[in-house]
């Protein structure tokens, strides 16, 4: 026999309760290491063995940082200073230093010009990268590729103008042409372009000596500028070109979408070496015989391409995770589909993309030190070729190496930073 | 039947003659024929499955019928990607989900179509945009996010969004079905004075006391078919077809 409940269920609540702080958590430094490192036994243990392992691990390298050796001239000079104290010698890098960021055939009194194009790259990429910078930095911008290549490669100032005057041409009439359709804005245009371009190479060889700074063949590019050239490069074209053949992918039209997926499954599924040795060997083959398609220009084709096939597939992915019901607003609202993919598609699918989209730029740039397998001499070639192959410096491998560390790690970091950074500058509130 | 006795104008604003549409083998819509006269308001109901939103999708070409003529406001539905734009700034659609931009803040997301389509300055879209925001009782959101509004503030926002563009014409996706039911009033108040001012409605709900208050007439589909059509009254108290009393028995009978 259960007892009856005698207390009525029935219940009214005559007043709400009021909202009431959290309860106090012990706090203070002490309470934070003892929940944190010392929060019983084993974990006591653990942090004692990590503190340990550390202090290994700093002990060993400050000795080899504080006797570090910075003013020598080769590596047996370093050894007579140190006498067998542990000891790094740092003096490759100083001595070398002009070689590790420019190569060994750049000549030394051109070295400001690609210094002065690196700075401008950050008024260049800045309005880009911080939406709420004036539009008008835009300029910048766009103009920076021709002055970076004519500071770098050097040649008359005639030459760039050149081609920006007949992207211009282009330009123009793909805005005339637009009207009608698309697809014939966009041959138009490049038509103009290259009849443009064609023309004018009768224009500059006359002209080659006006403005002109001295021409430094491509050949020439070395160390951690090549890298960086390449990183920039295709980074920025592969950005584009990877949005264009995810879009292509998802298209109606059946032929440019088989397009788009034999090219990104093909590159996909291709080792990136391969693609840099068919840039350096196989291409002179297919090319007419004399012709002299520049190597550097090669390279950043073959990256570009690899590159944009991955950006592809991660813009697919943002596409894919966008509700059908985005595009069909945007064009129930009257947008056509140019309108809607740059104002309502693609802002959320790039956002959605960003950390795809930045792991593969970071692998790209990192990516760049394997043209030094086709000979070329950036960073990663320059430490293994030229420096560690000379009789002073045949040995010094910790030191160098660092400072490749140290010339990647900077950049890559910051890139991912700014990556975050640009997810929270993104959030409104759900998705 | 008597149309004649339902239609509020003699403009034509929607004409279907013998629509029909198929996904892939499946005939989702059957011989459809519907005439919509300006101003009217109709209610489409239905089974899920009915095809009904379907229906009012193919009128802004966000479904494409494979057979039969579209006409609206006088532009034929066609291919042709320019007469399809041209409907669709002319015809408003509200959805289930609002599928408001999520990127955008609300008034962006009303003052985007009018520029971007009818090239209206900014200062005047947004002039505009208050306006439709006031008139669905939310100007005060202006500056926020669609996701920190909730379901009915979306919903009015969208239809807010779609009146910016000044359509003759809105179509009502379930507009309330995704609302909890606090919510449903507000959206139903906002459309029921929609109405009132004269505005050609075609509306998939299953909210028979909004459908007995607003429209002047009611279809109710079934297997891609428009099965019955009457006026609210008529509908409600003397359905004609079995498959109406069935339907009707179900959801009013709880």
């Amino acid at each position: 026999m259960s007892k009856t409940n005698t207390k009525p269920i029935a219940f009214v609540r005559d007043a709400m309760l009021a909202e009431q702080t959290p309860p106090v958590l012990a706090s203070g430094p002490l309470a934070w290491v003892k929940r944190n490192l010392f929060d019983g036994v084993f974990n006591s243990i653990l942090t004692l063995v990590a503190i340990y392992f550390v202090y290994l691990i700093v002990s060993g390298a400050f000795p080899w940082f504080y006797n570090g050796v910075w003013s020598t001239n080769s590596l047996a000079e370093c050894r007579e200073i140190l006498q067998g104290k542990t000891g790094g010698c740092f003096s490759v890098l100083t001595e070398r230093w002009p070689q590790l960021l420019f190569g060994f055939k750049y000549p030394s009194e051109e070295y400001w010009r690609p210094t002065v194009a690196f700075f401008a790259l950050f008024f260049a990429a800045a309005p880009v990268l911080f939406n709420k910078l004036p539009r008008k930095m835009l300029i910048i911008t766009a103009i920076f590729p021709l002055v970076a290549f004519w500071l770098i490669w050097g040649g008359s100032l005639i030459v760039p103008v050149m081609v920006a005057l007949g992207l211009i041409v282009g330009y123009v009439v793909f805005t005339k042409l637009e009207y009608q359709s698309f697809a014939m804005g966009l041959i138009g245009g490049i038509l103009a372009t290259v009849i443009f371009w064609s023309f004018m190479g009768y224009v500059t060889e006359p002209l080659s000596d006006v403005l002109a700074l001295e021409p430094v063949p491509s050949r020439d590019m070395g160390g951690f500028m090549l890298n960086f050239i390449l990183g920039v490069v295709c980074v920025s074209l592969s950005l584009p070109l990877g949005i264009m053949l995810a879009l292509g992918r998802q298209s109606d039209m059946l032929i440019i979408k088989w397009i788009c997926v034999v090219f990104i499954e093909f590159i996909r599924g291709v080792p990136l070496i391969t693609l840099l040795f068919v840039a350096n060997v196989v291409l002179g083959y297919f090319l007419p015989p004399g012709s002299n398609f520049d190597l550097i220009l090669r390279v950043i084709i073959m990256i570009t391409m690899f590159s944009a096939a991955y950006i592809a597939e991660v813009v697919r992915g943002g596409l894919a995770a966008l509700p059908k019901g985005q595009a069909e607003a945007a064009g129930s609202l009257g947008l056509d589909y140019a309108q809607s993919m740059r104002l309502i598609i693609l802002p959320q699918a790039l956002k959605i993309s960003i950390p795809g989209i930045v792991n593969v730029a970071v692998g790209l740039f990192k990516d760049t030190v394997l043209v030094s397998v086709i000979s070329m001499f950036d960073l990663v070639g320059m430490i293994r070729g030229p420096i560690l192959a000379s009789t002073e410096w045949n040995g010094v491998y910790w030191e160098l190496w660092l400072a490749a560390v140290l010339f990647f790690f900077p950049i890559c970091y910051g890139i991912s930073q700014y990556s975050q950074w640009l997810e929270r500058q993104l959030a409104t509130g759900h998705r | 039947m008597a149309e004649a006795n339902l239609q509020v104008s003699d403009e034509v604003a929607i004409s279907i003659e013998n629509m029909n549409k198929w996904y892939g083998a499946f005939h989702v819509l059957r011989d459809i024929d519907l005439t919509v006269y300006r101003g009217e308001r109709i209610v489409i109901c239905g089974p899920s499955g009915s095809g009904k939103s379907t229906l009012i999708r193919c009128i802004n070409a966000l479904e494409e019928h494979q057979q039969g003529r579209i006409e609206v406001d006088g532009t034929v539905l066609s291919s042709d990607i320019k007469n399809i734009d041209k409907i669709r700034s002319e015809v408003g659609m509200c959805f289930q989900h609002f599928n408001l931009f999520p990127h955008l803040t609300i008034l962006e997301n009303c003052t985007l179509a009018p520029i971007w389509v009818r090239k209206t300055p900014k200062k005047e879209a947004e002039e505009l945009a208050m306006h439709f925001l006031e008139k669905v009782k939310i100007p005060e959101q202006a500056d926020k996010y669609p996701g920190q509004l909730s379901g009915g503030q979306q919903q009015r926002v969208a239809i807010a969004r779609s009146l910016c563009m000044q359509p003759r014409i809105m179509l009502f996706d379930e507009p309330t079905s995704a609302l909890d039911p606090e919510m449903i009033k507000e959206v139903l108040d906002t459309m029921i004075e929609l109405a009132e001012e004269g505005m050609t409605m075609l509306c998939v709900t299953h909210e028979m006391g909004f459908a007995r208050q607003v429209a002047n007439r009611v279809i109710f589909m079934d297997q891609g078919q428009i099965v019955e059509q009457n006026e609210p009254e008529e509908f409600f108290n003397n359905p004609q077809s079995e498959r109406t009393q069935l339907f009707l028995s179900q959801i009013l009978g709880h």
